[in-house]
């Protein structure tokens, strides 16, 4: 390495930032198309639009309700959340995807949204924790976390809350080797599988009308 | 004058009970906001140019380019040249902007020209380690140590250790800070120490410490690396005054949290054990040696640990290596579990040199641990209870049951101890003439369930439902209570918090007793009215009595240190694993692993157990993944990430139980804190689990495949018999 180079925050990077990764792989992948200079390239025999460098205008679909922003095309659809809309509840931990804090369910899947793209995320529907309670009434995912202490500082929580309701939704009961993948893209460092585990175990119980399993830690919460 | 005590078994409504922590709504909605998650009106984002030398001189800064990229409203350097930089990742200049992806340019667009100084970051094997970064080695020795081991029936020697490890909080270190006027600086801190960190900006800005506002509702884990302000948090307000003083948000990149604010000290060592054919220790001798970066640690007193009351005859010598990596900052326990490796290691080696249960010997030494030598021998019977240890357990190397030709089973025990106590602590206490309650204390709730204690604690001496009190904590502008750290905080807030609210039930009976027709001490608040002692038709409910106010609030201030003792230092638990290790791969997986913990009055069972989960799962990742890789060529971190810096995922862990010691001989201790004392022994019971499993001690944690493969390699090769 040289004595004098630019540098980056992310040195072990080798220069190449996370965002210009994005551009890079989204060039490759994903339509409308993030890059500068040329108003329209072929991608896959069709033409599609370039947007940026700049700012652009995109409505997205979250909880239901239709939310304008302009963002760079390189903001990650976590970062134009948390920084222009103030929904906070999806967390940045790893930012490449690996953590799971950043979970939301798109589309019906959960996906990390720390590689998601804000601009690639227009025309689908968004779902964060924020959305999950129902006339102020907790989701049987969220009581269960609650009622089990699924929980410490709770900073994962969100994401692990997204995942395992993804999880539910498609396997509704469970099986233990379904658990460990619905939720094995997702980490906690303060350590609480043993509530996670259990918390599943009751909302996969609730969500199909049956009493509590009998894995839960017990105790009801308070209020 | 009331008397302050816990209340007596029968007498408690919520205290030990399973209760829901108050603020679980607020974390599992989204809702609960972390430093992290602040938005502030006009908010700016800095990004930090870092090191990438282990060590280098700064020659020249370029800023111009930076300076006029779009949004930046400053850059300011950090380290000027001809400063010597000592580890890779340190801050070198900052950069604010108005998006987070303009500053991430410019801070690109920054040229630093350095010199490259020669480094050293590896200290696993102490003969390569150059003179220059030894520190004077300290050596201590108590009765005769080479008397005992000529005299010893059996001496074994062995060596064990592990890497260093960073805290990987989720939530990364950082703030947001911003001038209110000329004057007054606000930040919003992700800290463990609410109520002292002000202090900290005050001086470095040469301010009045009264002109700082700290606040923080939430944290994303700390484990003892969140404590002070950071020259991040100083560089951040700064930033902010040459930006006007708009808020300046600067939280550390994943990469950066990895390699500069986290690190606990590794240790590695050489120990020599004596003792008698029944099993009675004798002699120990330790030769520690281990790195804390460029930072210091010490374990004066702390070999061979627990233990140590009782085994007169000791050697001990400590060589701290000074790394070219960022220092060391306290981990729950610090220090603790690696000399709980290193003692119960050579403890778990010796009994299998004797053909000894573990257990046995053991309990053969556990009067050596001191004055509370019966309470590590019932939670060891305890923890034996549940793993089913006189059943599964078999000598080394024959595998436990369930053991195949190539997945061999095996058991492992640890016991601990750590001192906890209560810290200082002023709790504010107001009951309204409408009867709502609140609390105000600058303490913080790391996820350990503190607001919660505060509401239990309030709500049991008030005989008030816990929904009845609002807990206002995390600024530093309520009464001060002491950063958490140490297992302080739940005996430091649940004392004073006990004692503003028998202050406050006492001035309320004396209010209310004239219309009562009776005297203040006959008086007791229960299920939400204040009744007559033993004829309860005379009462009146909570709002009545309250009512009885006037028009003021009333505000009644606990203090803890205080009168009578609440709290006092000393806990013990014992832990047991059960693992199964494939001698092909070299994969250990987890079984079974039980905990049985004391820590005095528990407030709450549910987060308090919790916590011990917690630290034992914390423990696995200690035990099997997570190591700090350093490039000796390059001097960077390898691992700054959360692909390669490994956690155990929830599919990691195996079944867990936990068992709280309660009830008599405990309760009466008062509140003790459990943060720590759980986290020290995990690593040490799996490595004797896997010794037991495959025959032969793995010396150095995490137990990767590759360091178990090594092990049975120079045992004979996976072939061997195990």
């Amino acid at each position: 390495m040289s004595s004098s180079d630019e540098r980056s925050d992310k040195p072990d990077q080798g220069g190449v930032s996370r965002r210009n990764f994005l551009k890079g792989t989204s060039l490759a992948l994903t339509i409308p198309l993030v890059a500068g200079g040329e108003d329209e390239v072929k991608a896959a025999g069709a033409e599609v639009p370039i947007l940026g460098p700049g700012n652009v205008n995109i409505t997205l679909n979250i909880n239901g309700a239709a939310k304008q922003l302009s963002v760079e095309p390189r903001v990650t659809l976590l970062d134009a959340l948390r920084n222009d809309l103030d929904i906070t509840g999806a967390k940045r931990v790893c930012d490449r995807a690996t953590c799971g804090a950043c979970t939301m369910i798109v589309d019906g899947k959960p996906v990390y949204s720390c590689t998601t793209l804000a601009v690639e995320a227009q025309g689908r529907k968004i779902r964060t924790v924020e959305g999950l309670e129902q006339n102020g009434k907790l989701h049987p995912v969220q009581q269960a976390f609650w009622d089990n202490d699924a929980q410490q500082c709770g900073f994962c929580t969100p994401g692990f809350v997204m995942a395992c309701t993804a999880l539910l939704e498609k396997h509704p009961a469970p099986t233990p080797e379904q658990i460990e993948l619905g939720v094995g893209g997702n980490l906690c460092r303060c350590g609480t599988y043993v509530g996670i585990k259990a918390a599943i175990a009751q909302a996969s119980g609730q969500m199909r009308k049956r009493g509590p399993a009998k894995l839960t830690r017990g105790g009801k919460s308070n209020g | 004058m009331a008397e302050y005590k816990w209340p007596e078994e029968g007498k408690r409504t919520h205290i030990g009970k399973r209760i829901s922590r108050i603020d679980g709504p607020d974390k599992v909605s989204g809702r609960a906001k972390y430093t992290y998650d602040i938005n502030r009106p006009g908010m700016l984002f800095a990004k930090v140019v870092r090191s990438p030398y282990a060590r280098a001189k700064v020659v020249s800064i370029d800023t111009s380019v930076a300076e006029k990229m779009p949004g930046v409203k400053a850059v300011k350097i950090i380290q000027e040249p001809g400063k010597e930089i000592q580890w890779a990742g340190d801050g070198v200049v900052t950069v604010v902007a108005e998006t987070e992806g303009q500053a991430e340019d410019a801070a690109r667009a920054v040229k630093v020209q350095y010199e490259k100084l020669p480094h050293f970051v590896n200290e696993q094997n102490p003969e390569a380690v150059p003179q220059a970064n030894r520190r004077p080695p300290s050596e201590a020795t108590a009765g005769d140590p080479e008397k005992a081991f000529k005299e010893a029936d059996v001496v074994f020697e062995g060596s064990y250790g592990n890497e260093m490890i960073t805290h990987c909080c989720l939530e990364s270190h950082g703030l947001i800070a911003e001038w209110e006027n000329e004057n007054n600086l606000l930040v919003h801190q992700s800290t463990q120490s609410i109520s002292s960190n002000g202090g900290q900006f005050a001086q470095a800005l040469g301010m009045p410490a009264g002109n700082v506002r700290m606040k923080m509702e939430h944290i994303g884990g700390g484990f003892g690396s969140k404590f002070p302000v950071d020259s991040w948090g100083i560089e951040a307000a700064k930033l902010s005054k040459m930006a006007g003083g708009k808020p300046v948000k600067l939280m550390l990149e994943r990469d950066a949290e990895l390699m500069v604010a986290g690190s606990r000290p590794s240790m590695f060592a050489r120990v020599k054990i004596g003792a008698k054919k029944d099993g009675t220790i004798t002699a120990w001798e330790s030769h520690i040696w281990g790195t804390g970066g460029v930072g210091n640690f010490n374990v004066a007193n702390l070999v061979p640990y627990v233990f140590r009351p009782g085994v007169e005859n000791r050697k001990e010598t400590l060589t701290i290596i000074g790394t070219n990596t960022g220092p060391q900052r306290a981990w729950r326990a610090p220090n603790h579990p690696q000399v709980c490796l290193i003692t119960m290691g050579a403890f778990e080696d010796l009994a299998a040199e004797l053909k000894m249960d573990p257990l046995d010997l053991f309990l053969k030494n556990i009067d050596k641990t001191g004055t509370r030598a019966n309470v590590y021998r019932d939670e060891l019977m305890k923890a034996a209870e549940m793993i089913e240890w006189k059943k599964l357990w078999r000598p080394r190397g024959e595998g436990a049951p369930g053991s195949t030709k190539t997945v061999k089973r095996g058991l492992g025990l640890s016991i601990h101890t750590w001192q906890g106590g209560g810290h200082n602590s002023d709790c504010d206490l107001t009951i309204h003439p409408d009867g709502s309650v609140d609390i105000k204390m600058g303490t913080q709730d790391l996820g350990v369930g503190t607001r919660t204690v505060l509401a239990i604690v309030a709500a049991d001496t008030l005989g008030l439902p816990i929904e009845a009190i609002k807990v206002n904590i995390g600024d530093n502008r309520y009464p001060a209570s002491g950063g958490s750290g140490g297992s302080t905080t739940v005996g430091g807030i649940s004392s004073s918090t006990r004692r503003a609210a028998v202050d406050a039930l006492t001035a309320l009976f004396e209010k209310v007793a004239p219309a009562m027709n009776t005297t203040p001490d006959k008086l007791e608040a229960v299920g939400g009215k204040i009744q007559e002692i033993g004829k309860p038709t005379n009462s009146m409910t909570w709002k009545q009595a309250c009512a009885k106010l006037g028009t003021q609030p009333m505000t009644t201030r606990g203090k803890q240190p205080g009168r009578e003792t609440l709290t006092q230092p000393g806990v013990g638990g014992a832990q047991m694993a059960d693992v199964s290790v494939d001698i092909e791969t070299g994969i250990v997986k987890m079984n079974n692993f039980v905990a049985v913990q004391d820590c005095g009055l528990i407030i709450d069972m549910k987060t308090c157990e919790s916590q011990v989960f917690g630290a034992m799962i914390m423990g696995v990742t200690f035990a099997l993944y997570e190591e700090r890789v350093m490039d000796s060529q390059t001097g960077r971190m390898l691992n700054p990430n959360m692909e390669f810096y490994r956690l155990a995922g929830l599919a990691d862990i195996g079944n867990f139980k936990v068992h709280m010691m309660t009830g008599k001989g405990y309760d009466e201790r008062g509140v003790i804190g459990v943060g720590e004392p759980p986290t020290v022994s995990p690593g040490a019971a799996i490595s004797n689990a896997v010794a037991n499993a495959i025959g032969i001690r793995v010396p150095s944690l995490p137990l990767t495949p590759d360091r178990v493969l090594a092990a049975l390699e120079k045992k004979g090769g996976s072939n061997a018999k195990v």
